[in-house]
Formats: C-alpha cells, sequence, structure tokens
C-alpha cells in the first residue's frame, strides 16, 4: 500500500490528534507527505528545533556529536571526558568505529579518559586537576599525537578556563591540546557537538603543520571526511577510490589520525560523506587551502557508480577509464547479489529513522534490492539535509523530523512497514510490535555497509532480517486461528 | 552582521551560506558583479537582502565576509 500525499497529511493529522494542541501545532511542522519537486525545504518542514517537553525523543546532546561522534575515531588522540564519569564510560567503544593499530600503545579509541568529577572539583574547579591528567596520560601513554579536553555539562556551569589549561598544557608537554567547548546543555541535539568539534579541529589542529612541505603530494590526493569507519565502512570505500588511481591521503575521523588530519591541504579534492557532521570543516578547506569538497555516496551499486563517475570528472581521462573499469568490473558481482535476494526481498517496505545522513543515502541501496521506502526522517538534521532529501524519496512518502517515540510508534502501526531502520532506542520496541529491524547507526553489530563489498553484506541482513522465520511465531500458539499450533504440540 | 560565506556552486551559482544558521541559499542578484569592484546589495532565492561592502576586485572565492541586513 503507497500512500499518496492526501493520505500521508490524514495519517499526520491522525496522529497529532493525541497532543495538547499547542504541541500538536508544533510538531506539525516537522512532519510532511514528500514532493519531490521541492527545491527548498524551509517552507515546508521545520528542523533543528529544540524537543518540545514531554515528548520522548530520541536525540543525543552536544558531547555526543563532539567526543562520540567526530573526535571519537581519531585512533591517536586521548579524549579526556572532562567531567562526571558517566558521560565517558558509557560512550566507550561502543560505535564500532574500527580502527588500526594497538590499543593503549599507539590507539585509544576504546579507551576511557575522565577527571571523574566529585563535589569538591565542582565546587573548588577543575582546573588542577584537567592539568595533572594531561601531564599523566603523556607519561603513560607516549604515542598520545594529541589530547582533548571534552567538557561535560558542569564544566560549562562552574566556568572552568579549560583553554588556559589547553594552552599551558600543551607547551608543558610539547603536543597539540584541544579545548572543545561541547557541553551537552548547548544547542538543541548532537548536531551542534558536530559543529563544535569542527571548530576546534579548525582552530586548533588543522594548521599545525602548514610550515611543514616534506609531504610528497601527487595529483591524485583525495581526503576522505564524514566517514567513521563504522564496522570498516571507510576501508571498503577507500579500496574504491584507491582501485581507481586515486590516493587517500587522510581519513576524516574513521581510522584518521592527527598527522593525515594537517596533512590534508595537500589532498586535490575533498570527499565528503556525511555532510551533516563535517560541512564545516569541507568549507573551511576550501576556503584556506582551496580544496573543493564533493558529496557523494557509496551505499548500492547503481550509487556507487553514480558516485565513482562524479568523483572522476575531477581527474584526467587516465581516472576516468579506470573508474569505468572498475564499475565493470564490479558490475557481475553487484548483479549476481540483486539476483539472489532481489526476488526475496521485491516490494518491501521500509521506515528509516536515523542521524544526519543515512536516511537520504541508504535509499539507493535499498531500491536496488526492489524495496521501498515508505517513511524516513532525521533525529536531528537541518533544513538543508531535507532540501537533499526530497528527490530521493518517492512522491507521498511520509518524513518526520525529531520524531517522538509516540509518532514513531503510531506511524508504525498505521502503516505496517516490513522493515524498520533506527537506533538502539527503537529497537526492542519494535520487536515486540513483531515488525522487523535493523540498527542503521551501527549496522546491527555487522559491517560494512559502504563499497560494493558492503553491498554484498547489506543485501544478506536485510534478508536475514526480514525472512527470519521468527516473525511467523510472534503468536502464542494457543492464540492461533487454526488449530495447525496445536496438532503439532500434540 | 552576519558572517557569511560566499562560494560558487557546481553549477557556477554564487551561494550565501550564514554560517551560525546553518541556512544556505542561491544568490540570485548581486549589484555589482565585476569586472571592477564587486559587492553591493546581494538579492536571495528567498527574497531577502543583505548589503556587501564592495571589494575593488572580484575576490578569490570561497570567502567569509560580514555582510549586513537590509
Amino acid at each position: 500500500m503507497t500512500m499518496n500525499r492526501q493520505e500521508t497529511e490524514q495519517l499526520i493529522q491522525e496522529v497529532l490528534e493525541v497532543y495538547p494542541e499547542a504541541t500538536g501545532k508544533q510538531r506539525a511542522k516537522h512532519l510532511m507527505a514528500n514532493d519531490p519537486s521541492l527545491e527548498k525545504s524551509n517552507k515546508c518542514i521545520v528542523a533543528n528545533k529544540k524537543a518540545l517537553p514531554g515528548v520522548m525523543t530520541a536525540r543525543g546532546c552536544a558531547y555526543a556529536g563532539a567526543k562520540g561522534v567526530v573526535w571519537g575515531p581519531v585512533k591517536d588522540v586521548a579524549n579526556i571526558s572532562h567531567g562526571p564519569v558517566g558521560c565517558g564510560q558509557f560512550s566507550r567503544a561502543g560505535r564500532r568505529n574500527y580502527v588500526t593499530g594497538h590499543s593503549g600503545v599507539n590507539v585509544f579509541t576504546d579507551m576511557n579518559f575522565t577527571s571523574d568529577f566529585q563535589e569538591k572539583d565542582v565546587v573548588f574547579g577543575g582546573d588542577k586537576k584537567l592539568a595533572k591528567l594531561i601531564a599523566e596520560i603523556d607519561t603513560l601513554f607516549p604515542l598520545v599525537k594529541a589530547i582533548t579536553v571534552q567538557s561535560e555539562c558542569p564544566i560549562g556551569l562552574i566556568g572552568d578556563d579549560i583553554e588556559a589549561v589547553a594552552k599551558k598544557s600543551a607547551k608543558d608537554i610539547g603536543k597539540t591540546v584541544v579545548p572543545v567547548r561541547c557541553e551537552g546543555f548547548r544547542g538543541v541535539s548532537q548536531s551542534l557537538g558536530h559543529h563544535v568539534a569542527n571548530d576546534s579541529l579548525r582552530d586548533w589542529v588543522l594548521h599545525g603543520r602548514d610550515d611543514d612541505n616534506s609531504f610528497e603530494s601527487t595529483p591524485y590526493d583525495v581526503a576522505i571526511t564524514g566517514d567513521y569507519n563504522i564496522g570498516g565502512d571507510a576501508w571498503s570505500s577507500r579500496v574504491l577510490l584507491e582501485e581507481i588511481g586515486l590516493r587517500v591521503i587522510a581519513q576524516w575521523s574513521g581510522d584518521g589520525s592527527i598527522p593525515e588530519m594537517q596533512t590534508t591541504r595537500h589532498a586535490k579534492l575533498n570527499l565528503l560523506h556525511c555532510y551533516r557532521s563535517m560541512n564545516y570543516i569541507s568549507r573551511h578547506l576550501e576556503e584556506k587551502y582551496g580544496i573543493p569538497y564533493l558529496e557523494y555516496n557509496f551505499f548500492g551499486p547503481t550509487q556507487i557508480a553514480a558516485s565513482l563517475r562524479k568523483i572522476a570528472a575531477f581527474f584526467d581521462d587516465t581516472i576516468k577509464e579506470n573508474a569505468e573499469r572498475v564499475i565493470a568490473r564490479h558490475q557481475p558481482m553487484q548483479d549476481a547479489i540483486i539476483a539472489k535476494y532481489r526476488p526475496r526481498l521485491e516490494g518491501k517496505r521500509v521506515m528509516l529513522f536515523v542521524g544526519g545522513l543515512r536516511p537520504r543515502h541508504i535509499i539507493g541501496a535499498y531500491e536496488d534490492l526492489g524495496m521501498e521506502i515508505i517513511g524516513a526522517g532525521y533525529e536531528f538534521a537541518h533544513n538543508d539535509d531535507y532540501d537533499r532529501t526530497f528527490k530521493e524519496l518517492q512522491d507521498g512518502a511520509l518524513i518526520y523530523d525529531d520524531a517522538t517515540s509516540f509518532e514513531l510508534e503510531s506511524f508504525v502501526e498505521r502503516l505496517k512497514p516490513d522493515l524498520i531502520g533506527s537506533g538502539i532506542k527503537e529497537k526492542y520496541v519494535f520487536h515486540k510490535m513483531g515488525i522487523p529491524f535493523r540498527q542503521m547507526h551501527s549496522w546491527d553489530y555487522s559491517g560494512p555497509y559502504h563499497g560494493y563489498d558492503g553491498f554484498a553484506i547489506f543485501a544478506r541482513d536485510m534478508d536475514m532480517t526480514i525472512n527470519n522465520p521468527c516473525w511467523k511465531n510472534m503468536q502464542a500458539p494457543w492464540k492461533r486461528a487454526s488449530t495447525e499450533g496445536l496438532q503439532l504440540a500434540a | 552582521m552576519p558572517n557569511v560565506m560566499l562560494r560558487n556552486n557546481a553549477a557556477g551559482e554564487l551561494i550565501f551560506y550564514i554560517t551560525k544558521k546553518d541556512h544556505e541559499e542561491t544568490v540570485v542578484a548581486l549589484e555589482h558583479s565585476g569586472p571592477g569592484p564587486w559587492g553591493g546589495e546581494i538579492q536571495l532565492a528567498d527574497g531577502s537582502r543583505f548589503y556587501l561592502e564592495p571589494f575593488a576586485q572580484t575576490p578569490k572565492l570561497p570567502l567569509t565576509v560580514r555582510v549586513k541586513r537590509l
């Protein structure tokens, strides 16, 4: 059952009826039926606004955006969670952003460094503790390339001067120390944390090797930005770029490192995957170093081929020929995957509610498998994300911005999709409702999903989730209409 | 007086980006578009207007500038 625009609008109205009038009026602005002919979203949907009191939002905080998303995956950095111990501990090593190296020797992504604030630190300030902590990290882990101070809420509330500590400590230990003002209460969602982290990279890290020209660059140097290497995503993207003859000199920030980031300025093209979390630094790289950025999409063979051609168009004919050759080489394998899984998945209807780029980026991969996206929404997108989404979604599809748990559950009850792609907070609710579910933040402990290799895994995962026999057994045997279950038991 | 970044997109249009608001808009009219002075009154696709102190020459884009809301 595909809905047209009127039916979708009506569904939205019916779901909103439950709210008090003022809340309903506010929420109505965040929900809409898709119209692919729209160019600009600011007239028809409101995004990046504070969640209303009394509703359950799926959003995170600025600290999550800065420490968890942008800074977390950088492998040679010790990220200090400055404040009480919980924020750091509960965000430690859960995101599966893979790295190469040895944990505790030259890789620190899965460790939790924290200043473990106590009452006395809130009362008397934590600056001395922070300075001591930085010195300790430098002694214990000499291969740390930089230390970041990720502020948790109390730091902003008590007004500690982490910038002063960072400057002084940087001089003392001779390493980059980055103060990141990502207190959780700032902004409306993790999106501001991305921005704060990007700005801290710009102000404290990026120019570190500007007077060092020992790096030998080639005309085919590119940087991957906005790929966090979840389940190895950046690696399966990187091999494709290398196969067409480009050299990836930096990964931001999955499996990335501080020296890579500082030599990014030698890149000829900046490939931007997650626009939402890294467009800020991409714009800065373009302004300061003249590196143009290009948004690309490595989900599903159709989008990969289109993106490879788009990327190759920036370079000379050899790269263009290579791109065609690589696409042709992978096509038979992709056709085989589609031939295998498409008959099992054809016509299945999917609802997505993820973060900042996936609701639009993975649509192509689902469509390659013959599946249909009937609803998509972002937790923390801005209007420029919706500008890019309208064209990708079919007419009349439901769009929900920062959907509350009530709205999402009501939409699912009414639309009855065959698959939901969202996060861990939604997963078990929908499992209990008897609907197949994949976590699309962390690929549900699978992955990679990027690139040609990733598509094979993606197709297998979707098949094994949707066609899992357990969904036929959601009803207790004695409640079944037929006596089939009883006969088996007897 | 918002801080904005001016850049050309792939289609060659001038893009006006208000950093603080994450708001991107196409420029439909620029008072002085060079050669010679570059800047002046800027009209955006959504109808809003801004004023940019003109440059003597066409500057190298992208560029962050301060503009006045009209």
